[in-house]
């Protein structure tokens, strides 16, 4: 089966983990992931302006080679792009008239009136491979590790481009339940990290990281997952931070979704490149048994 | 200020004076505290303000009852100088310079959680958003990409940036 997917550019530097363990567990469940052509930069963010436009040029030109390249569905890794793409996907459904704009100034471009699924890769996991089949393909399975899933804002807001109903949350918990870990619900799971703010106004980003690590924490979860960089570095990457300025009593151990999945498919440290995570993460691994290295470097 | 049975005109709807200038007395204006009276009036409603938010918004900011729920669900609101809802109200009185010159709309991370919770509909995220344009558009920088250090810009996931500067930046 082959599927085409869109990495975006912190994939291919900082979330290097997030993207490699999905593409070793996809070829690992014989899933050809092909990685679009010529891709540039979604944006990062959707533009809320009625009269900018330009800024959705951007993603449009992905979904536009997404097109000519032949695939029905893009999947998408980052949680950022994913929104990016699925909202200025919409709009060129929807908008009859930005729509026009839009393709008269990509002249150069075939025509798109959002002819491509865009689809994150947890919904490819549900719909496409199935957790059946995942479950049947898990070698070192979580043990019931009480694991918490971390949604943020894109995966869920707005509504319109939700990969689940509102107030569904599920389908993280049923990931983690396929790969045989006990999901933890958390009250804080779809509260905003502070996103960009980190950078601008990192007092009131940092206020609101120790919010969800203790929500988490204090809910029972061992460890929480999610499928954004920018939330990870914000979760993971500030936590040192957070404990020794008392915001938080302990560290929790944050991985991407991906890495448990390439983790329970059995495929090593070389797949899950747990050597970019924050120190803790691997020993925790370690202590449950998983065949972890921590002195591996890539 | 006004006589009490002076009516004000704002888009279209006609309102004693007292009605526009009681709830008044609860914003947190700059340079002005509490309980200080602010004059509205029809000289001080920027009615070409009114009109441009509501336009790149594509909102109309008229249906905003004052409930609160977006400062109660915004995760940015414990550092922000203006609650969300006080920005709303002052929106709809045409309070051109106060609404421009509160960082409110600089500290929102575009969560979408405000406009997710909204009993009345607003999509929020996109009011701040014009907010944010209307003062980017005059070639204000709230961030200086050149200085931010270097070790930070080596850290940073892209992502982080590029937002950043998209929301921040003219």
């Amino acid at each position: 089966m082959k599927v085409s997917y869109y990495p975006g550019c912190t994939l291919k530097t900082k979330a290097k983990n997030l993207e490699d363990a999905a593409v070793s567990s996809m070829a690992a469940l014989g899933v050809d992931f092909q990685e679009l052509q010529r891709w540039n930069c979604c944006g990062a963010v959707h533009s809320l302006a009625d009269d900018d436009l330009i800024h959705h040029v951007a993603p449009v030109r992905d979904l536009v080679r997404a097109m000519d390249q032949g695939s029905r569905q893009v999947v998408t890794l980052c949680s950022m792009c994913y929104n990016t793409l699925a909202r200025a996907n919409l709009l060129m459904r929807n908008d009859e008239v930005k729509r026009k704009t839009i393709n008269d100034f990509m002249s150069e471009e075939t025509d798109y009136h959002g002819e491509v699924e865009v689809v994150h890769f947890l919904n490819f996991l549900r719909d496409t491979v199935g957790w059946d089949t995942l479950r049947s393909r898990v070698k070192a399975s979580l043990n019931g590790m009480k694991v918490a899933s971390y949604y943020g804002c894109t995966l869920v807001r707005p509504a319109d481009v939700a990969i689940e109903p509102a107030g569904g949350g599920k389908v993280m918990n049923e990931f983690i339940d396929a790969l045989g870990g006990s999901p933890v619900d958390f009250a804080a799971s779809t509260v905003c990290c502070g996103s960009y703010q980190i950078l601008a106004h990192p007092e009131a980003a940092l206020e609101v990281i120790g919010r969800i690590i203790e929500s988490a924490s204090s809910a029972g979860a061992e460890a929480l997952i999610l499928s954004c960089p920018l939330c990870e570095y914000n979760l993971a990457k500030k936590q040192a931070e957070l404990v020794s300025s008392g915001k938080i009593s302990k560290k929790l151990p944050v991985y991407y979704f991906t890495q448990l999945l390439a983790i329970a498919l059995g495929l090593g440290p070389e797949a899950s490149r747990l050597d970019l995570n924050e120190a803790g993460s691997v020993e925790f691994l370690k202590a449950k048994n998983f065949p972890v290295e921590s002195g591996a470097r890539a | 200020m006004l006589p009490e049975t002076a009516p004000v005109r704002a888009c279209g709807l006609v309102y004693p004076a007292r009605a526009l200038t009681e709830p008044l007395c609860f914003l947190n204006v700059k340079g002005k505290r509490k309980n200080m009276p602010i004059e509205i009036s029809e000289k001080t409603i920027k009615h070409e303000f009114i009109e441009k938010v509501s336009q790149l918004s594509g909102q109309d900011i008229f249906k905003c009852f004052q409930c609160g729920t977006c400062g109660g669900a915004c995760p940015m609101s414990g550092q922000m100088e203006t609650l969300p809802r006080r920005i709303m109200r002052m929106a709809q009185l045409g309070m051109e310079e106060n609404v421009s010159g509160s960082e409110t709309s600089f500290t929102c991370a575009s969560c979408h959680t405000c406009s997710a919770n909204c009993p009345r509909g607003i999509d929020l995220a996109r009011v701040m958003e014009a907010v944010r344009l209307l003062t980017l558009r005059k070639n204000v920088n709230k961030i200086n990409p050149s200085k931010v250090p270097a070790e930070t810009v080596r850290e940073l996931p892209q992502i982080a940036l590029v937002s950043c500067f998209r929301k921040l930046t003219s």
